[in-house]
């Protein structure tokens, strides 16, 4: 047991949740035993799988073979930095959520809690191993299964019709992105002529590829990797199987599974090809743009919770490909220091995002549970009934409007310092266009800040929009300590980001040959200069306390100096106290200017009440134009294409077999060597 | 010119022919229970061919494959198919669309285009079992030629099964037998394959209280 490496250890532990899940299956319809014994246990094997991640970071890579798989093709494992960062990721986040989840599966909901066991098990397991995978047959197995086991999760509720088509257009979107995986991989490995065939990640990292191969590789990749991330334009899955999935699944599926994908970008464009073309850059950058506006403006005028959230992890998704645009194009043209930056923005905020997104979508887990409602327009104050999640929710906001002092600020701070340096690039048009970006990027943070401050608003502020909400009750000591576990992560990812980065920087300093490292050693822990501290500096701790300070100041000149006395009145009455709590501002109402600015982005469908109506009604309904401009279009050319085809199939056995024997047999005359 | 050709390259060529005149049987065949019968000989045919050529060449892996032959399609798929006949009680008469004659001359055409086509094939192949690809390819067009003609649902797999003999004997003869790996599998899909159709079968009989494949037109949309 003198060699039992980290490696090992995380394999362990992939099987470890595999067995969790199995047991699942032991006594599928014993609630307590699987919520209360099963999934804090795989919280547990989360905690080891982060810690384990950790202590790699920074260590050299390890491999292992493993002998299943099929005969003469076993699977290889690599635990290399970059594969460290995203286990760090999955392990930490996991835990919280297994032990949200542990207080949050009743019964008599849906499939049967053991079932939905082995799958959630099955799906942690699955994400490792593509973390671990090393060659891409044992990357597409684990891709698949992580699919297939998502899948099954989302449909949980499969009684529903929209959940189960919610169901299908995941699936078929994964399978587009798989063959797009598929067919990256097959260019990698140089199957045309020149002796290749390898396939495992070593032998694509030999290849030797020309740079039209090469680009084919990377657009690929962008494409079957961003069907999976919810890249514009093939996010339409995104928006609907958040949703309908179960909370902990939606925050699993937002916080991690979003992030393999990912890892998977990176591990293509700058582990597995070696030289990096600019343009590359220049299309990430762009679609990641375009997908971080789309999410930001759509989420903006959501009124289901869920949804909301869903667009918003659509939007940061956008922006960590903004963020690895930007690092291809420092990357191509040698600015390693400042590619460095970027890359470091992009890791911080996938961990980020992985802590705050998963908070909020669990939080929307409680009030769902608690109020049975998920329109924002019929909850409101729930701050009085659930404090515990309010508060903790707020962590999840603040974090993803990206204000200090919270994980959020840090990453998207960090982006907007790379993007300040780009003016050093040598290419002019680059110049001119980047800090259009720079701009566009600024527009989407201010957008998302809006965003949040509706969901947190209208969800746990002002009045109670419906009577029932009096009858909601805070969340149980399992989902709190989940939600506190995910709380604290964000909270330390906002107050210590010296000592994360000089974590997690092994992995930039593997994959483009130098980090920060250096930089951030010259100075204190406290303080995060990335190029100089001359040029800007943030200190999180001295913002956080100065807040705190402010705060207590406030509240003991409030207290003192003002007379002292607490009144308690009704909220948001301005003085007028006969306006009950429908004369709040509505979900719709909070983001009609944004609908009205952005207008020809949306797809709306109004309906305005006259005075003529006998049931007056106001109604809006935004949809969105990709469906109408990709999909439909796609999905009525395959009609098309289909009732040509009728006219071939007669229905008759003997026919079909005929029109194969004659195939076969002009074939066969018409190849003869 | 035939002291040219060893004793072994002789015996599977006489092997070889067996299993196409067994073809030709099939074609003919108005029995079911025969039919199955003489697709078990089929089997058995090819299994001897499979195992003369381990013998010779001193393959492990073709050694194997005669087993596997032996097990699946002498043993296994016959019982499974009789099995099913007595359990769906079919008449035995198996009902031709074209018939049997024009059939059978049909069938002599094929063989000829079969010989015509592997002529050239062969001459690249060095192995001692070449001369039987034309036989295999014929084989293998019977067989399809079998499943066209045919109305009943049971002799439409047995079709299936032999055409999967007649690709069976051409990988054996132009290549010593493919790798164990896709021969597994295509063992696997070949059991598996009859054991859904046998559950089909149930159903078709269920739905339309015949086995004819004719009222499957109806299934069709519009």
């Amino acid at each position: 047991m003198t060699n039992f490496l980290p490696i090992d250890f995380l394999l362990t532990a992939g099987c470890a949740w595999l067995v969790i899940g199995l047991l699942g299956l032991v006594a599928p319809r014993n609630t307590q035993l699987i919520s209360k014994m099963l999934f804090p246990l795989g919280a547990l094997v989360g905690v080891g799988v982060g810690l384990v991640a950790l202590d790699a970071l920074g260590g050299p890579a390890q491999t292992a073979v493993l002998a299943i798989g099929l005969p003469d093709l076993p699977f290889h494992l690599r635990l290399d930095n970059l594969s460290a960062v995203f286990a760090l990721l999955l392990g930490f986040v996991a835990a919280g959520i297994s032990i949200y989840a542990a207080g949050y599966f009743r019964k008599g909901e849906g499939t049967a809690p053991g079932l939905m066991c082995l799958q959630y098990h099955f799906f942690l397991a699955s994400m490792l191993m593509v973390l671990l995978a090393d060659d891409a047959y044992a990357f597409m197995v684990a891709w698949e299964s992580m699919a297939l086991s998502s899948f099954f999760l989302v449909t949980t509720d499969h009684k529903h019709e929209e959940i189960r088509r919610a169901g299908y257009l995941y699936l078929l979107i994964a399978h587009i992105g798989a063959i797009g995986i598929l067919l990256c991989f097959g260019v990698m490995t140089g199957g045309m002529g020149g002796g290749g065939g390898d396939y495992s990640f070593a032998g694509m990292r030999a290849q030797d590829l020309s740079p039209f191969w090469a680009s084919a590789a990377f657009l690929l990749a962008l494409a079957g990797f961003g069907a999976k991330a919810g890249l514009v334009p093939l996010h339409v899955w995104l928006p609907e199987a958040h949703p309908a999935a179960p909370s902990p699944v939606s925050a699993m599926m937002s916080g991690v599974m979003l992030k393999t994908a990912i890892y998977g970008l990176l591990r293509v464009s700058f582990d597995l090809l070696h030289s990096t073309l600019w343009w590359w850059g220049v299309v990430a950058l762009v679609i990641g743009l375009a997908t971080a506006l789309f999410g930001v403006l759509y989420s903006t005028v959501q009124n289901d919770m869920k949804r909301l959230l869903a667009y918003s992890s659509i939007e940061n998704i956008g922006l960590i490909t903004v963020g690895i645009g930007l690092t291809l194009v420092f990357h191509a043209y040698r600015m390693e220091g400042l590619a460095a930056l970027a890359m470091t923005a992009v890791l911080y905020h996938g961990l980020a995002h992985a802590g705050f997104k998963s908070l909020l979508f669990l939080c929307t887990g409680s009030v769902l549970h608690a109020t049975r409602e998920r329109s924002l327009g019929k909850l409101g104050g729930l701050i009085h009934r659930m404090p515990w999640v309010a508060w903790l929710a707020l962590a999840g906001v603040i974090a993803s409007a990206g204000l200090p002092p919270l994980s959020g600020f840090v990453s998207e701070w960090l982006l907007l310092q790379s993007f300040l340096f780009s003016p050093g690039l040598p290419h002019p048009w680059l110049n001119m266009v980047v800090p259009v970006a720079a701009a566009l990027v600024v527009l989407v943070a201010a957008l998302a800040g809006f965003a949040m401050v509706k969901f947190y608003g209208i969800i746990f502020l002002g009045q109670m929009r419906e009577p029932a909400l009096k009858d909601a009750h805070d969340a149980g000591p399992w989902e709190k300590a989940g939600l506190a576990w995910l709380a604290l992560i964000t909270l330390l990812l906002g107050v210590l980001p010296s000592t994360v980065i000089l974590r997690i920087d092994a992995a930039t300093r593997q994959l483009l040959g130098t980090g920060l490292a250096d930089k951030l050693n010259e100075n204190g822990w406290w303080m995060l200069a990335p190029i100089s501290a001359e040029r800007a500096s943030y200190e999180p701790l001295i913002v956080l306390v100065t807040i705190a300070a402010m705060l207590l100041l406030v509240r003991w000149l409030v207290r003192h100096l003002y007379h002292g006395r607490v009144r308690r009145t009704t909220a948001w009455d301005c003085g007028y106290h006969f306006e009950g709590p429908r004369a709040q501002d509505t979900a719709e109402g909070f983001s009609q200017p944004i609908r009205r600015i952005f207008e020809p982005m949306f797809r709306m469908e109004r309906h305005f009440p006259t005075a003529r109506d006998v049931k007056p009604y106001y109604s809006v309904k935004v949809e969105d134009h990709f469906w109408h401009w990709c999909y439909l279009p796609v999905a009525r050319a395959a009609g098309w294409v289909s009732t040509l085809i009728v006219t071939l199939q007669g229905g008759r056995i003997a026919v079909y077999l005929m029109y194969s024997f004659i195939t076969l047999l002009l074939l066969l005359l018409v190849a003869r060597p | 010119m035939s002291a040219s050709i060893p004793f072994s390259a002789q015996l599977i060529n006489l092997f070889a022919a067996v299993i196409l005149l067994l073809a030709f049987a099939m074609l003919a065949q108005r029995r079911l229970p025969q039919l199955i019968n003489l697709f078990a000989l089929q089997g058995g045919a090819l299994c001897l061919a499979t195992l003369v050529a381990a013998v010779t060449t001193g393959q492990v892996h073709l050694y194997y494959s005669a087993g596997l032959t032996l097990a699946l399609k002498v043993l296994l798929l016959p019982w499974i198919l009789h099995r099913l006949v007595r359990q769906l009680k079919v008449k035995g008469e198996v009902e031709a669309l074209i018939n049997i004659p024009t059939t059978m001359l049909v069938g002599i055409v094929l063989v000829m285009v079969a010989f015509n086509v592997a002529l050239p094939i062969s001459e690249l192949s060095h192995t001692i079992t070449r001369g039987t690809l034309g036989i295999a390819l014929a084989v293998v067009m019977l067989a399809f030629l079998m499943m066209i003609t045919r109305q009943k649902a049971i002799t439409q797999v047995v079709g299936f099964l032999s055409m999967e003999n007649g690709l069976f004997l051409a990988a054996t003869s132009a290549t010593y037998g493919m790798p164990m790996v896709v021969e597994l599998g295509i063992a696997l899909d070949v059991l598996v394959g009859v054991i859904i159709l046998g559950v089909f079968f149930f159903q078709i009989r269920d739905q339309f209280d015949s086995l004819d494949i004719r009222h499957m037109e109806k299934l069709k949309d519009n």
